[in-house]
């Protein structure tokens, strides 16, 4: 477990002001509440930018709070509801495994097992002793047809077994970057794993 | 108008209304956790299902559902019965089997809908949500185990309440209601949200595991730790006062109550005088009615009427303070003031000293100035009231004054009386806002009355009222917000000096030689003279009794029948709950013994004569109730020089809300709230 760390102040730096200015912008005067949830995440972009963590303080909050003009509560209800934004310190990789049933019968459950073996976590909400993962259990990723999805901080992972994702965090332990994201099978998007099966050109519109 | 047929009973509504609000014309009741009519619409504990002809065949939620003319309505059909089944059925999937244990056990909504809906086991195996105990300072208990999410209290805080601080955090199972971050609740209106809770997860603190509601006897009575005179609910057991809860009464406190209003009560059964008391030597010593009678008779009668003079607190009934006055009276003396604080101006006509505009009046205001006053503190419902107004749009508020954290936004005019000036001049930028107004509306602090230069201020006060147009055949924006229960019922009798009279000031400092205290405790003890011989009559050892010669126990506002004339002009009534302890005696029975004693006996033996006597020389006192609006025609302006007012910033009255009377002084509830709010009182005053 990696320590709890303690922030005690918070300030957007120059980055994050120009995001922030453009985000309240999108919205009427007097509306300026619309913009939390584009402000909690440049708030979670600039700690992992800065300190290598990507989450959000609660003095981030009472910052955007004051920023927006609404009670501190406001943005906690909603920094707590989105699991996109972590209120606690998560790992380098934050890893979020989908366990929604599509992912499930597609072999979740061996992700699941991979991704503990292979940090050392015991259970979903924890970051492995080296500080470097946090696995979190999440819902449905929306991207079921390449089930099962493991998802690294903003990348998609598809395809995947239990081989692959060990190799992927093996990867990632030995100070590898994240390698390109989306299918491990060499799937183009989400077309059919074996070949092209719809809009073939006999049955398409003539061109 | 929209017809609407709930169960076969027509009734008209306006448009706009909702299912719920129908059916509750129709006198047909249907249940609910979450809808409540003060708050804003939820729809989130769906208990409210009925069945609607001409919509698609399924149950739709009474609170959210408006009306639309010739809708159907059944609200006891099979699909309704399932429905609701269903729902309790999910609220109870986490809902811990503590009733045994759950002080709303008895009083408890979920427990009233689960006889009507309730499956008699549950199909749910698994392990119930589990969370942690929050805590929310010494008022409101929390289990939130026992939540069930109706978001009740969070919509109290943010809307009533208009302190923010309560939200729904997470999501889905894990939801919870709390701070987020711990804290106390600040607000001075949280006790409320336990009686907003539908279920046990919000109770009272203090009250925790004390008794259960079927053991309660219940009076219906009025408050006297504010001005607002908040009908309220005395619950007692035996000779002890349990509990307080605000009844419902839409033109005063609605169904609100001012934390310290209502956790007091503690303070109610500490620190009593129960016995007279005597000083000899130095020391009190408890004595016998006779005794103290013997002595008072013996000082009072061995000094000139001029030389007498009597001083009233803020909690006094109007009767006990009638019988002083006509016992003054009949001893020759003028010397009487009911403004403790030292406050002098011209009360020769009601409209000078009441709340002119009513409290539900300030639903029609558009405009308001606040001279001197934090209603806030002074008067949280009232306060609460202006922020609804807010809330409804189109309204400005302006503050002269110190600036404070009320619970809608202000316009900060000045700091004193120059701004006053100011005004009538026209030069500050508020005066537009006021002159722009239909009904604009001046709040006076009565604090500010007691400034030296008060009874200036209060005619420059209503010298604003008069230019910016308060003042009409149909609105009367001219208010005095009193911070004293009594004082309004006393300046109706007259419990002001006599043309020779000397007032407060003038009876302290050696002014008079017997100074009779009626309850009161705000004044300072330590300006009256030496050689002066105190007689306190009350119901509390505070500050009053300590300096004392004799002391005659009186009863508290639980534990006597009487009258009391809130800051707008209204007649209410108190009862009696619980007797006074030990010796005590109802006040206007003490007068009455005493004035016999001394051979002047008053001209009534029963509450019933006095009541009769206060009436017929009183007027106001004739009708039950005995309200009514004034329209601001009479408008000469009350006596006080303008040009005397000073340049010294107006201060507020009370330095906390929680300890400004004796009982709130005596209750430790009150004490631990002061003391949960220290910190944040320190940092608000930086």
């Amino acid at each position: 477990m990696s320590t709890q760390v303690e922030v005690q102040t918070f300030a957007f730096d120059d980055v994050s002001e120009a995001a922030v200015a453009k985000a309240i912008a999108l919205y009427p005067p007097g509306k300026q509440m619309s913009a939390v949830k584009a402000l909690l995440d440049i708030a979670q972009r600039q700690m992992a930018r800065l300190t290598g963590i990507g989450w959000v303080p609660q003095a981030a909050m009472d910052v955007i709070a004051q920023r927006l003009g609404v009670a501190p509560i406001r943005v906690y209800e909603n920094a707590t509801f989105y699991t996109m934004f972590n209120t606690k310190p998560v790992g380098k990789y934050h890893l979020q495994v989908c366990t929604t049933t599509p992912c499930w019968l597609r072999g979740s459950d061996d992700i699941v097992k991979t991704c503990k073996s292979a940090t050392g976590i015991s259970s979903f909400g924890q970051t492995s002793e080296d500080g470097l993962f946090t696995l979190t259990e999440v819902e449905c990723l929306g991207a079921c047809v390449n089930a099962p999805i493991l998802q690294i901080n903003d990348d998609y992972y598809e395809d995947l077994d239990a081989a692959r994702t060990e190799a992927l965090l093996d990867g990632l332990k030995a100070g590898g970057a994240l390698p390109p994201a989306g299918s491990t099978i060499g799937r183009q998007a989400s077309a059919p794993v074996t070949h092209q099966t719809t809009l073939l050109p006999a049955n398409g519109p003539a061109e | 108008m929209a017809k609407v047929t709930i169960d076969g009973i027509e009734v008209e509504v306006p448009n706009g209304s909702s299912v719920i609000q129908a059916a509750e014309a129709a006198g047909v009741e249907i249940p609910r956790f979450c809808y409540h009519e003060r708050l804003s619409v939820a729809g989130n504990c769906r208990m409210c299902l009925v069945e609607i002809e001409k919509m698609p065949p399924r149950p739709q939620a009474a609170c959210g559902m408006p009306v639309s003319d010739g809708m159907v309505v059944h609200t006891d059909t099979e699909m309704v019965r399932k429905g609701r089944r269903g729902v309790m059925e999910f609220l109870l999937i986490n809902h811990p089997l503590d009733c045994p244990i759950c002080d709303q056990g008895g009083e408890c909504d979920l427990q009233d809908e689960a006889v009507s809906y309730g499956r008699d086991y549950s199909r749910y195996d698994e392990a119930k949500r589990a969370v942690t105990q929050p805590d929310w300072g010494p008022l409101v208990k929390t289990t939130m185990t026992r939540c069930i999410h109706c978001t009740r209290c969070i919509r109290f805080t943010t809307e009533v309440a208009g302190v923010a601080e309560l939200g729904a955090t997470s999501r889905g199972e894990t939801t919870q209601v709390g701070t987020y971050v711990q804290k106390a609740l600040s607000s001075e209106l949280s006790g409320n949200i336990i009686d907003l809770c539908p279920v046990g997860a919000l109770t009272s603190k203090p009250y925790a595991f004390t008794a259960r509601p079927w053991e309660l006897r219940k009076t219906d009575s009025v408050d006297v730790l504010d001005a607002v005179g908040a009908n309220i609910r005395v619950d007692a057991r035996g000779a002890e006062v349990l509990r307080i809860l605000p009844r419902m009464n839409d033109d005063v406190n609605e169904e609100w109550l001012g934390d310290k209003s209502r956790f007091s009560v503690d303070g109610l059964k500490r620190r009593r005088l129960d016995r007279p008391w005597l000083r000899e030597n130095g020391k009190l010593r408890p004595a016998s009615w006779e005794e103290v009678f013997a002595v008072i008779a013996a000082r009072m009668k061995g000094v000139t009427p001029d030389k007498l003079g009597a001083i009233a607190g803020d909690q006094c009934d109007v009767e006990s303070l009638l019988a002083l006055k006509q016992f003054f009276t009949a001893m020759g003396s003028q010397n009487i003031d009911c403004r403790q604080d030292g406050a002098v101006f011209d009360s020769s006509r009601r409209s000078f000293y009441l709340f002119n505009t009513t409290i539900a009046g300030i639903d029609e205001a558009d405009a308001l100035l606040i001279i001197g006053s934090n209603p806030r503190h002074e008067a949280p419902v009232l306060n609460a009231r202006i922020r609804k107004r807010w809330l409804a749009g189109g309204f400005m508020v302006g503050l002269i004054g110190m600036p404070h954290q009320l619970t809608y936004p202000v316009d900060q005019v000045g700091a004193g009386p120059e701004a006053i000036g100011a005004l009538l001049d026209g030069l500050a930028p508020f005066a537009n806002v006021l002159a722009a107004a239909k009904k604009p509306m001046i709040i006076l602090g009565a604090g500010v009355l007691a400034r030296p230069d008060g009874a200036a201020i209060h005619s420059a006060a209503w010298q604003l009222a008069l230019k910016y147009n308060m003042l009409t055949t149909e609105w009367h924006g001219f208010n005095v917000l009193h911070n004293a229960a009594a004082r309004t019922g006393a300046l109706d009798i007259g419990f002001v000096p006599g043309v020779a009279g000397k007032a407060t000031t003038q009876m302290l400092r050696g002014g008079v030689d017997v100074l009779w205290l009626q309850a009161a405790d705000e004044l300072d003890v330590a300006a009256i003279g030496k050689d002066t011989f105190v007689i306190y009559q009350g119901h509390h050892g505070d500050t009053g009794a300590a300096r004392a010669d004799v002391i005659l126990p009186g009863a508290a506002y639980t534990e006597k029948d009487g009258t009391y004339v809130n800051t707008e002009g209204r007649v209410q009534y108190g009862a009696v709950a619980v007797k006074p302890p030990g010796d005590a005696r109802e006040d206007w029975r003490i007068i009455r013994a005493l004035s016999a004693y001394m051979g002047h006996a008053l001209p009534y033996d029963t509450l019933q004569e006095l009541r009769a006597h206060l009436a017929d020389s009183y007027p106001v006192f004739a009708v039950d109730g005995g309200f009514h609006r004034f329209a601001g025609t009479d408008t000469a302006v009350p006596a006080g020089d303008v040009a005397a007012m000073s340049n010294v910033p107006f201060t507020p009255v009370f330095s906390n809300y929680y300890q400004t009377d004796s009982i709130s002084r005596a209750s430790p509830t009150m004490a631990a709230c002061i003391a949960a709010h220290a910190p944040a009182a320190a940092e608000a005053a930086e």
